[in-house]
């Protein structure tokens, strides 16, 4: 098969089968990508994930395109995640074209009111798994405080929290990035 | 026009929303504010499809805001054009950061100062992410869309409650049951909606 359809198709497979996102999708990327194609280690995966999480965007997306590009360079990376997206954007556009249909049925607005509530329990979920990651000292509890009561009583774009808090990333850190390049320096 | 706004509005969520799916729910919710596009108790219901359907789930909500945007000012095909667009947007970002950053991935793996803004970039994402949760939360409990007007109009749903206290309970704490996929826990809550009418409809 041409190596430029397999990326697209078997990326597509693994966006099928992806439930959730981000680290559900793991599993099926070392089964697909790392045991039947071997298109990558099991630690490039590793260190592909690890920086897809700390770069912009959705993390399967920048998963795809590093192991796409690894493999058939430019172009490679970004047929990869077309496939990843392509079934979601047909899935989504098929469902959302259905409910925008039946929203007006009292049934279907009834489930929706539990199903918000059942949300809100996920977004917490969210936030308690993602909170020891995130939060390591006196100053990233501060700067969650800082964000989070800004953005409830503020009006402003969110664009302005993450600037502004990676540039203060940098300069609360700067005393040990100058001691750590002094050490090699020597 | 509507599309070159979609792709900007998207090009911006993916530019700036940093770990994971969750993460682009504020930047969502403050489009749905700005724009008037879609509302917040839409916003909820768009979380809910993304989770219990295939993909990620960032890529999920841009395809569905993007058709609601397109559908409700251009019938179904604006809808289908907005789904596509809106995704384009979110990801192309993405995919330009990935093909400059693997083609210097040592540097930038080991790089002190990319370390740095992460250390402070975690928490701010983070306190986003609870701050969208918190007015979703609103929504759902108390139906209004900003904090000032809860303290003036307290309508209070005690059976939404009951509801949240039995997934919190069943998505944390009771062993096996907590292993379940999402989308149980979404069907759940959709059956005990409708038994229970809690739409109100």
């Amino acid at each position: 098969m041409n190596i430029y359809l397999d990326l697209f198709l078997t990326f597509s497979k693994v966006g099928v089968m992806t439930f959730g996102g981000g680290y559900a999708m793991l599993p099926i990327l070392q089964r697909e990508v790392v045991n039947k194609k071997h298109w990558a280690s099991e630690e490039e995966l590793m260190d592909y994930y690890a920086i897809g999480q700390c770069t912009p965007g959705v993390i399967a997306v920048n998963t795809a395109t590093f192991i796409g590009r690894k493999e058939r360079g430019n172009l490679g990376g970004i047929l990869a995640t077309l496939g990843v997206v392509f079934p979601s954007i047909i899935i989504i556009l098929v469902i959302a074209s259905l409910i925008s249909n039946f929203s007006h049925l009292a049934w279907v607005q009834n489930a929706f009111a539990g199903i918000r509530v059942c949300v809100c329990i996920l977004i917490i979920n969210a936030v308690v798994s993602l909170w020891k990651k995130a939060l390591v000292d006196v100053f990233t509890v501060l700067i969650f405080a800082a964000v989070f009561l800004a953005s409830v009583f503020l009006n402003l774009s969110p664009i302005i929290y993450v600037v502004a808090a990676g540039a203060l990333g940098i300069l609360l850190q700067l005393k040990k990035i100058k001691a750590a390049g002094k050490k090699e320096g020597k | 026009m509507l599309y070159l706004r979609l792709f900007w509005e998207f090009f911006k969520t993916g530019l700036f929303s940093i770990g994971g799916g969750m993460a682009t729910v504020p930047f969502l919710q403050e489009m749905a504010v700005r724009t008037g596009w879609f509302t917040s108790a839409e916003l909820a219901d768009m979380i809910a499809v993304a989770e219990s359907t295939p993909g990620p789930l960032g890529v999920n909500m841009a395809t569905y805001v993007g058709y609601t945007t397109g559908y409700s000012q251009l019938g179904i095909f604006g809808g289908l054009l907005g789904g596509v667009i809106a995704t384009i947007g979110l990801i192309f970002p993405s995919i330009v950061v990935i093909l400059i950053i693997a083609s210097v991935l040592a540097k930038f793996r080991n790089n002190r100062f990319v370390d740095a803004a992460f250390y402070g970039l975690r928490p701010a994402s983070l306190g986003l992410i609870a701050a969208a949760g918190l007015s979703i939360i609103l929504i759902c409990f108390f139906r209004v869309d900003d904090i000032y007007r809860l303290f003036s109009d307290l309508s209070f749903a005690w059976r939404l409650l009951v509801l949240a206290a039995v997934v919190l309970a069943g998505t944390r704490w009771i062993p096996k049951v907590k292993k379940l996929h999402p989308i149980f826990f979404i069907l759940f809550s959709a059956a005990v909606g409708i038994i229970f009418r809690l739409g109100g409809a």
